[in-house]
Formats: structure tokens, sequence, C-alpha cells
């Protein structure tokens, strides 16, 4: 066993972004949304990220503007805390601890002070009741801050934050569960509850689904499982409700929401349409369909112009109330499982895997961003649970990126199964695939494996399929046949099999001169050239599982893993076995740039990770219990930039990185200490001093406060020393060269004042005379100040990037000038 | 938010001709013009010189028509009997003709009477040219004989009895004033020289020789006779090169393209094949109306000239540029100028805001349907009977599409009697098809369940579902039968190819060295 040390197994991106409502601010210019364990803020018309808020240990459940203050932003997390934000420069403001696990959180601007958040009942966590939970928040101006007077409102409510909302004015809020749908007035602190019977007479069922409250008018909206919506008035007498059904959807309305104005209803499901019906006027409705996959949640900006629509397939829509489509945010998509093997796309360095039904993701790991969606089955999807629908299940590239290879099938119950392979050309012009040859049922049986010949300098590129009807294919690109045809297009070369055993897996050696087909137990090694047979190997009694050949130096081998628990290393020149040992691998890769081959081997539970070169006895690493459960998807892929570790043990990871999917589809990688301090390091730089927000009025005022506590950090320093010298950068571009002193003197100032100063007695001793003048016109200046707040500032970049300068800031700087050129010692 | 997406029209490959540059080549030609003849025309020949007009030999008369005359603008009507193979000579000032009654008659294009005529064979004269040096003519005759004659004075200079039965052809060297080859019914060709007294070379073609055309470069030989057009090799001393064998009747007649590189030959069986002469494939076909006897072609390909049995003549011109444009142009009508540059004009100044027009996707009636999930609609409009018969295969992808959709069955319930006998109809004419049967049999099932209830209702209902049960039995018993063939065949192919399995002994020779190293190894592994 080599030790693994400083290697650490990580989360790496692709996190999802659908699980809660997102929220648009006020100004309509950011969405904010839960995101694993951290929240994150979207332009919601550029499509980026600008911020995550980080700082939960838990899964975030609820995100929430502060009703009293429109630029902070709550946030709830299962780790028991909510804490409060500062989107627009990404700070965190206070963290209240509940202590209880959270997984929604409610505010109403009728209620101040308080919070409402929904939590498993306090006497049993394990339970899985849930109430309703009012918190009232403590004014205190710690940063942590315990929130102890909890008052249960209501018990027995739903963990899904949609089944809540509050009523007109924050007079009510309304729950639902089940089939009972439950209202709580705040004046009369009184619930009424309305039920419904299970089933209708039509066989509908009425589960209540979710919830929504008209904010003018005294009307509740309930979305129901059979797809019917129903609007509740005149609930504040126990008897004497009514209620209206609207029926559009044919499966469970998953969201509802009124516009602020309420005069819109929005509305969507499984079919992935966003219906908006007419308040009042309900036989009117807008459509917006083919929104791509189901809708789970909708939300609407407070001034009514944006809506939202998260969907199943980790995307959020942004939608102008034209009903037109404005954005699009998608992350990773991850359905059950991966077909498709990991890839990545040579050309883009992207990784390939099959996202939303029949489509292929390409995923930019770097950026952590899905670069686009490749509809690969070209068909209508329709929206319909249990329909068997076409699938992408193989694809593969070859060495340069210019043509893909893609195996769709639909497997019906009593037909036969479709297949169809599509091969895709790189079109230079449009940078994406397009189709070129769309071979309808390539073989009679489904493909088991599919892969094109590495070798990067060949004229032609081949490809061999293999499958379950006993039979390998070779296609190759050839010239059109006729003059009508316009280009050349893919055909089948070669037909192989092998005493009609079936083949399982296909492989081609890095020069493409071998091409190695295991046929169950056999290992049969052909020519392309000629398609000579030209040597069988075999290691019985099982069948073989997973085929590699060695890269560079040690192509001589071929590596194969069998299902009896066995991992095997031929050596071509010799035509027989070198080695082999008895591991349950259950993935076997070879590292496309190094010899390294990475082997997954599942042990009671966990999975192990062996990195280790075939022509070694020794494996260069070893990871133990990598993570639980098999894994059976992984991929190298290459580094943009080469790292120099010279460490043996993670060597292996100098040119590119091994990345994994687990069993619960979480995208994971491998990184060394080096690499995570680099990253540290860049990080570093967005931790602002917490407690307040970075306004100009704090950087002239927070400096007071600074010197009394005497516990500045570097890093606060920094970000306070540099606008400072901004201001003086400025004045040093605005005054005329003449005056200047000579640029010899300035530069070296200049250089030092980008430097980290210690202490700067001079410039605070020139506050302190100045403190009563500043603290006069704060009246002024926060006035002016308002409009340019929240224009969103990066703080990770520091200084130039500095705050608008204040009245009082730039009468310092008149000031400062007149007194000669001393103002330029700002710079020390 | 995507748009919607049409359904898919699987492209299934063109059967039939495919398209090539040869095809495109032939297919150029203008609607045929039919001249009706007084009998059966037995031979065609271009005058070599500029209006080319053609002599048309049918029955007692030789006509000359010009190139795009319809009436002829000569006819030579001196015959006593039948008149056969009018060619012209080299300076197309003179014509020879022979004829039924043994009499070879010359005559000047501009005149109307004999000029001169030969008199000395014993049987009809079915074959006559001109000797390159103008001054002599070649005949053949059915007295198995061949004759030289002098021009000036009408003499005959030489008599050839080689042969042993008629002779119906033979053409004069246009290089070499002394050669001369001709053909006959006892199945041979014969090479003669004027300066010596007898045949220098023999071919046997194995066939009644009809047709004989040497190539301008006269290294090859051409000779039609029974169902083969055979190529010889004179230069290497008669070698056959190639034999052909594209008709199933007798080939009557032979023709080169003007440019040499394509060969076409006639025949009874009412085809006009093309072969390419470098490879001698077939590269294109022409069919017409009865069996064909003479084949013409003018210079430069500009008209095909064909004669057939029932005395019509058939010429085809060559599409013109002008012409083919011009029929385009009539097809696709122009909107009117105004309509045209309507919108065109204006400039966008500099302030203008520009409103995109929004893109309006085009969809299919079918697609319109099938996007508002009207199944039953979206299946009527692909059954529409223009689409059934003329693109069975757009029926076929929506009722594929709705068969993805899981809808397939609501749209074939609830027909009545007409749209149900529509829809078997179409099940009938396609349900065999490779193409489309593995969709169209699960419809046929799904029809079959949902109307089982009403079967004996309607006496047009019956009849088509009894019509569709013929056609499967059938269809079965058809298949059978293939799959027996196919089981004869691969025995054939099996007892035939012993030698395939050659490569397996060596395998199994490497399989058991590997095997061998592997046991080998293997102690080796359990020891470490």
């Amino acid at each position: 066993m080599v030790g693994h040390g400083d290697i650490r197994v990580v989360h790496r991106g692709g996190s999802k972004i659908n699980s809660r409502q997102s929220v648009i601010t006020q100004d309509s210019r950011f969405l904010l949304c839960a995101s694993g364990e951290c929240v994150k803020v979207f332009s919601t018309s550029t499509e980026e990220c600008v911020h995550d808020l980080r700082g939960h240990t838990d899964a975030v459940t609820g995100v929430l503007l502060k009703p009293s203050n429109h630029l902070q932003v709550y946030s709830c997390s299962a780790d028991g805390t909510v804490r409060l934000w500062d989107f627009t420069e990404g700070i965190h403001i206070k963290t209240y601890v509940i202590g209880y696990p959270v997984y929604s959180i409610y505010a109403s601007a009728h209620h101040e002070g308080v919070i409402f958040v929904v939590t498993p009942m306090l006497n049993d966590k394990r339970s899985e009741v849930f109430q309703l939970v009012a918190v009232h928040l403590p004014q205190s101006g710690d940063q942590l801050v315990e929130a102890l007077e909890l008052s249960a409102v209501l018990s027995d409510v739903s963990s899904n934050p949609a089944a809540i909302g509050f009523g007109k004015g924050g007079e009510f809020i309304a729950s639902a569960k089940g089939l009972h749908l439950e209202v709580f007035f705040f004046k009369k602190q009184k619930s009424y509850r309305f039920s419904l019977k299970e089933d209708n007479r039509k066989g509908g069922k009425n589960t209540f689904m979710c919830v929504a409250c008209h904010q003018k008018e005294d009307c509740i909206a309930t979305g129901h499982e059979d797809g019917k919506i129903r609007l509740w008035r005149n609930f504040n007498h126990k008897k004497e409700y009514t209620y209206s059904t609207l029926h559009w959807h044919h499966s469970a309305v998953s969201s509802l929401c009124f516009t602020p104005e309420g005069t819109n209803l929005l509305s969507g499901g499984l079919e992935s349409v966003l219906v908006q019906w007419r308040y009042n006027q309900e036989s009117q409705r807008d459509f917006l369909p083919r929104l791509g996959s189901a809708i789970t949640h909708i939300a609407v900006s407070p001034d009514g112009a944006l809506f939202c629509t998260s969907h199943s397939d980790n995307k959020i829509t942004i939608i102008q109330s034209s009903v037109k489509v404005s954005a699009v945010i998608q992350g990773l998509v991850k359905g059950e499982s991966v077909r498709t093997d990991l890839m990545v796309d040579p050309r883009s360095k992207s990784l390939v895997l099959n996202g939303k039904p029949g489509q292929l993701q390409f995923y930019s790991l770097q950026r952590d961003k899905l670069l686009y969606n490749l509809d690969i089955v070209q068909q209508e999807y329709i929206h319909e649970s249990g329909l068997e629908q076409f699938e992408v299940v193989k694809a593969a590239f070859d060495a340069s990126g210019s043509w893909m290879a893609t195996v769709e099938e639909r497997n019906q119950k009593a037909a036969e199964l479709e297949l169809n392979l599509k091969l895709w050309a790189f079109d230079e012009q449009t940078q994406s695939f397009v189709l070129n040859t769309n071979i309808s049922a390539p073989h009679e049986a489904r493909i088991t494996d599919m892969c094109f010949c590495q070798a990067a300098d060949s004229q032609t590129t081949m490809l061999v399929s293999t499958s379950k009807d006993g039979h390998f294919k070779a296609w190759q690109l050839s010239a059109a046949a006729h003059t009508e045809d316009e280009g050349p297009s893919w055909s089948c070369d070669f037909v192989g099999a092998y005493h009609g055993l079936v083949p399982e897996r296909c492989c081609f050696s890095a020069d493409g001169s071998l091409l190695a087909v295991s046929f169950q137990e056999v290992v049969t090694v052909w020519s392309p050239a000629s398609w000579e047979l030209l040597t069988t190997l075999s290691q019985p009694p099982q069948a073989i599982r997973d085929l590699c050949f060695g890269r560079l130096s040690c192509s001589k081998y071929l590596l194969g893993t069998t299902a009896s628990k066995l991992l095997c290393c031929w050596n071509l020149l010799t035509c027989s076995l070198e080695w082999s040992t008895t591991m349950d691998v259950s993935l076997l890769l070879a590292d496309p740039l190094t010899e390294n081959m990475a082997a997954f081997c599942f042990q009671a539970g966990g999975t192990d990770l062996f990195v280790f070169k075939p022509s070694e006895p020794r494996p260069l690493f070893s990871h133990k219990a990598v993570c639980s459960g098999k894994v059976t998807r992984a991929i190298f892929s290459p580094r943009e930039e080469m790292l120099e570790s010279c460490e043996e043990s993670s060597q292996w990871l100098n040119r590119s990185q091994l990345h994994f999917l687990t069993q619960y589809m979480d995208l994971m990688t491998f990184t060394t200490k080096a690499e995570e301090d680099r990253l540290l390091a860049s990080s570093r730089q967005l931790v602002v001093d917490d407690s307040v927000a970075m306004t100009p009025f704090y950087l002239l005022l927070g400096k007071h406060r600074q010197q009394e506590t005497e516990d500045a950090v570097s890093s606060s320093l920094s970000s306070d020393t540099v606008p400072q010298s901004s201001a003086a950068i400025k004045q040093l571009l605005q005054t005329p060269a003449h005056v200047m002193p000579s640029t010899s003197y300035l530069c070296s100032m200049f250089v030092q004042s980008l430097l980290i100063s210690v202490t700067d007695s001079r410039e605070e001793n020139k506050h302190a005379e100045e403190k009563m003048d500043s603290e006069r016109e704060e009246e002024d200046s926060e006035e002016e100040m308002e409009p340019s707040n929240p224009r969103p500032q990066q703080a990770s970049e520091g200084g130039p990037e500095a705050p608008a300068l204040t009245k009082a800031q730039l009468r310092e700087l008149r000031r400062v000038r007149k007194q000669d050129h001393s103002w330029s010692a700002g710079f020390l | 938010m995507a748009s919607f997406k049409p359904t898919k029209i699987q492209v299934y490959p063109k059967l039939g001709e495919k398209v090539t540059q040869d095809t495109l080549y032939w297919k150029n030609y203008k609607a045929p013009l039919h001249i009706k003849e007084f009998g059966a025309i037995t031979n065609i020949d271009f005058s070599p010189v500029a209006p080319h007009n053609f002599a048309v030999t049918a029955f007692t008369r030789i006509h000359i028509y010009g190139p795009f005359s319809q009436e002829p603008v000569k006819s030579f009507t001196r015959f006593k009997d039948t008149a056969y193979c009018g060619r012209f000579r080299s300076d197309g000032q003179l014509l020879v003709a022979g004829c039924e009654d043994s009499v070879v008659r010359l005559f000047d294009v501009s005149g109307k009477v004999a000029l001169r005529m030969f008199k000395g064979h014993t049987k009809a004269v079915h074959v006559t040219d001109f000797i390159s040096d103008r001054y002599q003519i070649l005949t053949g005759s059915d007295d198995y004989t061949c004759r030289l004659w002098d021009l000036p004075n009408a003499t005959e200079l030489n008599t050839y009895q080689e042969h042993t039965d008629y002779i119906r052809c033979g053409v004069a060297s246009k290089i070499n004033r002394d050669l001369f080859i001709t053909g006959s019914y006892d199945h041979t060709l014969k090479l003669f020289d004027a300066r010596v007294d007898k045949s220098v070379m023999t071919m046997d073609h194995g066939q009644p020789v009809e047709s004989l055309l040497l190539y301008p470069s006269e290294g090859l030989l051409v000779s039609a006779g029974g169902r083969y057009v055979k190529v010889w090799d004179l230069l290497k001393g008669g070698q056959p090169l190639v034999s052909l064998k594209n008709h199933h009747k007798t080939v009557t007649s032979l023709c080169l393209s003007s440019s040499g590189q394509r060969l076409l030959s006639a025949s009874l069986d009412r085809h006009v094949k093309v072969y390419n002469t470098t490879n001698y494939k077939v590269v294109h076909n022409f069919d017409y109306a009865a069996s064909i006897l003479s084949l013409a072609l003018a210079p430069d390909d500009e008209s095909i000239v064909v004669g057939m049995t029932n005395s019509i003549l058939s010429i085809k011109h060559r599409k013109s540029l002008e012409d083919s444009k011009e029929i385009s142009g009539h097809q696709r009508r122009r909107p009117s100028y105004r309509v045209f540059v309507k919108g065109k004009n204006p400039v966008p100044k500099r302030d203008d805001y520009l409103v995109s027009k929004p893109v309006k996707q085009h969809l299919a009636k079918y697609d319109k349907q099938l996007q508002k999930f009207n199944v039953t609609k979206a299946l009527d409009t692909a059954l529409e009977t223009w689409t059934r018969h003329r693109k069975p295969e757009i029926t076929v992808a929506v009722m594929k599409e709705l068969d993805r959709r899981g809808t397939l069955k609501n749209a074939l319930a609830g027909r009545d009697e007409q749209a149900l006998a529509r829809l078997l109809n179409f099940l009938i004419g396609n349900v065999v098809d490779p193409r489309f049967a593995p969709v169209l049999v699960t419809a046929a099932e799904m029809i079959l369940d949902i109307y089982r209830s009403v079967i004996g209702q309607s006496p047009v209902v019956d009849r088509q579902l009894l019509r569709l049960q013929e056609l499967l039995e059938k269809e079965i018993d058809y298949q059978q039968d293939l799959l027996e063939v196919m089981g004869m065949l691969d025995t054939m192919f099996a007892s035939s190819f012993p030698r395939m399995e050659v490569p397996c002994p060596g395998i199994s020779r490497a399989n058991g060295l590997a095997g061998g190293d592997g046991i080998t190894s293997r102690p080796q592994i359990q020891a470490t």
C-alpha cells in the first residue's frame, strides 16, 4: 500500500439548482437560488453566476428576500441555521442558530422581526412530522445570534416549501398537507381546516400539491395531484367557504404562483408548459409550451416583470411577463443513471454525458458550467410518464474530436428494439456537431460497446461497434457513390464474428494497428488493416468485463478484467499472460496522456482505487474506500495546465484529473494538497470583514472602529487601504502632468501602495481631525449613495473597483491637494 | 424553449435507376418524333457532310431526311423490290443501295435516277458500302459472295466466296483502301484484303452475325449476332476482347457515340443499351415501342434515330441549352417586378430600431395536428390520397410517431366504414413492404383488436380483411420459400469455400501457443 497522504476526494461542481424555489431580487437584476451548500447569485440578463454565498455546512433549503430590506436575503439550511446575506456584494451579515434542521423559510412584511420556518417536530428529530415555527429574531449586533424565541404556529405541515403560503397582508398563513388545507389567522389566532375527499367521482386524486395566496384579495389557490387547481374563497368561515375549479393540467400541479398585482395565476407541472390564468377570467389562458422538462417551482419577481421556473433537469428559465423566454440557467443534468460513459470532448475538453432525455450535455469541468446540450434524438419529447422514449446509450469521440458517434435505442414492450447509430461531424463554422450519417438498425440486438480508432495520424477514422447479436461491425467513412450526394458518409466496412459468441468489449490500441474484441472469455486481436484474426487470448473460466490497451511505453500490454475477479495483463509481443491478480475490478480505464491505468475495485460495500503502470508490479497510488457503492463511470480529463508535483504518489495527477460518478450520481474528483492550497489562496481575497456591508460610508468610518479594536486581519486591512489609495490614484490621474512630481518618484510609491501596509498613523490622524465633518456629511452622502448601491461590486478585485467617492472623501482630497504633494504620501 | 420538432420522415435509399452523368446525358433528349414509313426500316445512315442528312431504307424506298425536317427532303423510289442498306459516300454526294432483286444501284444524292446499276449477284444484296478510296464499292449478298465493284465503269473487280451462308453485314475500313470486313449467318467474321484474293482473318462469333462496327481507330471491331455483342482486337489477330450479353433478343444494330466513349446496341427486345467502352458496363438504357432493326446517332450525338419493325422511324433531338433553360423558366412562375422589389428598397436609417420578424416555422399538416395532440386528425391528414399513394413513408412515419407517443390506438379507433376501408387499403398495399412492415404490423394488430366486434357488419371491410388475410398467408409462404433458398445457399457456400476455414487452424495453433504460454505463466502467478 502506498500512502495517499495529501490526495483527497472532493465534490466537483454540478450541484442542483432546482431543489428549491429561486428568488428574483427587487430590481429584477439578480436571481438567487439554493445550490448544494451555497446560495448562487446569477445575473438575470447574462445568465452568469455573480457570487456564491458560502457558509452553510449542509444543504441550503430555502432562500428568501428580507421583507424589510430588499438588499438582504435569508437562507436556511438543514444545518439548523438561518443566515442573512448582502447579495449584491456577497457578504455574510448574520447567522441565526435555530438548532433544528430547517426545511423551508417564510416571512411577511407585516410580521417584522419574525420569520417562519418549517422544522421537524421538536420532540423527536427522526420523525417525518413537521411543524411551522415562528422565530423572533433577536436584535443584536453580534454576527452569531442564537434565536431562542420559538413558537409553534401550525403543527403537522408538509415539508414541501410550496405547500405553505402567506395570505393578503400577512393576515393568514395557509398550509396544505395530504387532503387538508389549514388556514391560520394571526389576528384571531385561530385556524380553520378544510378537507377534501380522497377521490372524486371520476377517479381523480384530490391530494394537495401546492398552495399560493392572492396578495390583494382573500383567495387561496391550491394545486392538486389530478391536475386541478382550486380557488378557495370565503375561507374565514368554517362552513360557508366556496371554491371554484380550474382544470388544464393532465398530471399533478407542482407549482402555483400569483403575480404581485394578482392579475395572473401561473401554474406548471410535468407537462413542462407554463400556464398563465387571468384572475377572474379563468377561461383565458396563455401558454408557454416546450420548456424542456417538468416544472418544479415557479417564482415571480417583486415587480412582476420576470417569472422564473425551475425544472426537473436542473435548469432555471427566466421568462419575461410577455411569456417569452429571456434566459436559461442550466446546471449539470443528472438522471438516475448515466447510460453513456463519461467522455471528454477532445476539442472543448468538456465532460460529455447524457443529460436531458435524448440529448448529450457538454459540461465544462474547469468553469463548472454547462456549455451546451446537443439534441441527438431530434424528436419531439412527450412529457408523459410511462412512455418509452429514445435514449442515448452510447457515445464515442474520435481522437481529434472531429467525429462523434452516438447510439440511441428505444425498447418497446412487445415490439423489437429500435436502434439508431448516428455519426456527427464537427462543423467549424457553427462550432458544434452536425449529423452526417444516420444508420437505423445497425445491429440486430443491443450494442454493447463502441470505440473509435484513436490513432491521431490516420487518414481515415474507423468506428467499431459490438453487439449482442454476435457480430462486431467496422464502420468507415467513404466517399459518395453517386453524383447526387454531397459529402462522404459512413458505411459498414467489415462484419466480424467469432464462433457465434457474443462480443462484449472492443478496444483499439493507441496507434490503431490492433483491435481487441472480447468474446465472452476469449479476447480476439484483429488487424484493422486487413481484418485478419491475429491471435486469441483467453483466461477462463469467466467472461471478460473490461478491456484496455496500455499507452505510450506500455503499448505492448493489453489489460482485461474478468467477471471472476481477475485483472489480467497480456503481453502482445509474446502473446502470453504477463501477470494477473485477483481483484474485483468494476472499472478499468487508461489515462490517454500517460501510461497510468486506474482500476476501481469493489470491495465490501466500498470502492478502492488503484493507479498503476502495466509494466510495474507495484501500484503508483491506492486509495481505500473512495466512496460507498460501486463506481461504474469514471474518466481521466486532461488538465489545462500541468501540475508540478514531485511527490511520487501524486505525480499521476500531474497531467490529468480523474473524475468519477458515485452510485448517487455525485461527480467527484481527486485533488492534491498543492492544488487545494492554490484554490484557497485565490478565494481568500473573497473573505471580507463580514459584519458590515462594505459601503463607502463604512470605508470612512470603519477604520475608526478598526483602530479601536486593533484586531484587523490582513485581509480586511488590504480591503481598506486599497480603496483609499485608489482615490489617490484617481487624483494622480486627474492632476495635470506639469504639476506632478517625477515619475520615478511616484513609481516606487505606487508599487508600495499596492502592497499591504501595516499601520498608517498619519492617515488615521487625518481622519481623526475630520471626524466631525464626515459625520455631518453623513445624511447627504447616504442619499447620494443610494442609487449607486445595488451596483454589483467585485470585492475580489479589490482596488480598481473601489466604490464611488463620497462628498466627504472628495473634500478631503481637495484639502489634501492644497498641501502640495503631500497627498501622494497616501501611498505609503 | 425549443420549437416543435417535426416528425422525422425516414429516407429510404432510392430503388431503381441511379442518377449518373450518363443518365443525365442520355436523358437530355426531347420527346421523340415519330414518322411512319412504308415498311420495316432496315438501315439508317447519316451523311458525313455538313447538313448531316440521313438516309432511311424502308421497304422499296430510301428517304433522305434533313436534320430537322419531318418530311423527307428526297426519296429514291426506283426499286423493283425491297431496298437494303442505303449508304452515303464519304463526301455525301453518292448513295449506294442493295436490293432484293440482286441489283446494286448507285444514286447521285441530287438526282433521281440511278447513275449506275451493278448486276452480278444472284440473290438479294443486303450489304453495300463504299471503299475508302471512294471509287469502289463493296457488296455482300445472300448468294454467299461478296464483291468489289469499280464505280466509273461499273465492272466487278473481285469476288470472294468464302462465307457459307448469307452475308448480312459488312463494313469497309475508313483508313485503309484495301480492307473490309463482312459478317455472315455462318457465324464468322472475315477480314478481307483487296490486294489478295482471300480473307486474311476469320473470327468466330458463335451466332449469325447481324451487325458490324469498326472503332474510329480501327483497332477494335464490334460484332453483334444473336444475343451477344462481341468486341475483337484486330491488332492482336482477331482476339476476342469481351462478350456482352445484355439483350434478351437478337441484337440488330450497333453504333458509337461521337466521342467514341459510349457504344450503343439496339435489339429486337426493343431496347437500346449504352455501354461504357472502357469497362463495357451498361450505363444507360432506352426503351422503344417495337423491335428495333436499325439505329444511328447524328454527329455530336445531336439526335438518335431508330427504325423499328412496325415501320416507325423515331427521331430524338438533343435539348439545346436554351431549351432546358426555357423549360425551367416556365416551371417557376416569378412574381411581378413590383411585388419582387417590395420591401427591398428601404435602407434602415441610423437611428432606426430594427425589429426582427420572428421566423415562422413551417410545419406539415400532420405535424400541426400532432403539435396540438389531435392524433386522429394527424392520422387522417397522413392518410390523404396523395400522401398514401405517392409517399407511403410519410404515412408510416406518422404512424410510428403516434406509436411512440402511445396514442396510435386512439388514432386508429372510432373510424367509420369509409375511413376504416381506407386504412385497410393502405395496409394491404404496404404491410408486406419490408421497409414499413415493423410499424404496419403493430398497426394491423391494433386495428384487428379494436374492430373485432364490428366484423361482419360491413361487406366492404370484410372483403378487405379477407384480402389482408390472403396477402399475409401468401407472404408467409413466400418467406418460407426464401428461408429454404437461404438454407440451400448456405450449404452451397459452405461447401464451395472450404478454404475459408484455413485461417482457423493457424489461429488454433496460435491459440495453442498462447494457451501453452498461459499454462507456463500461470504457476508463476501463483508463485507471486
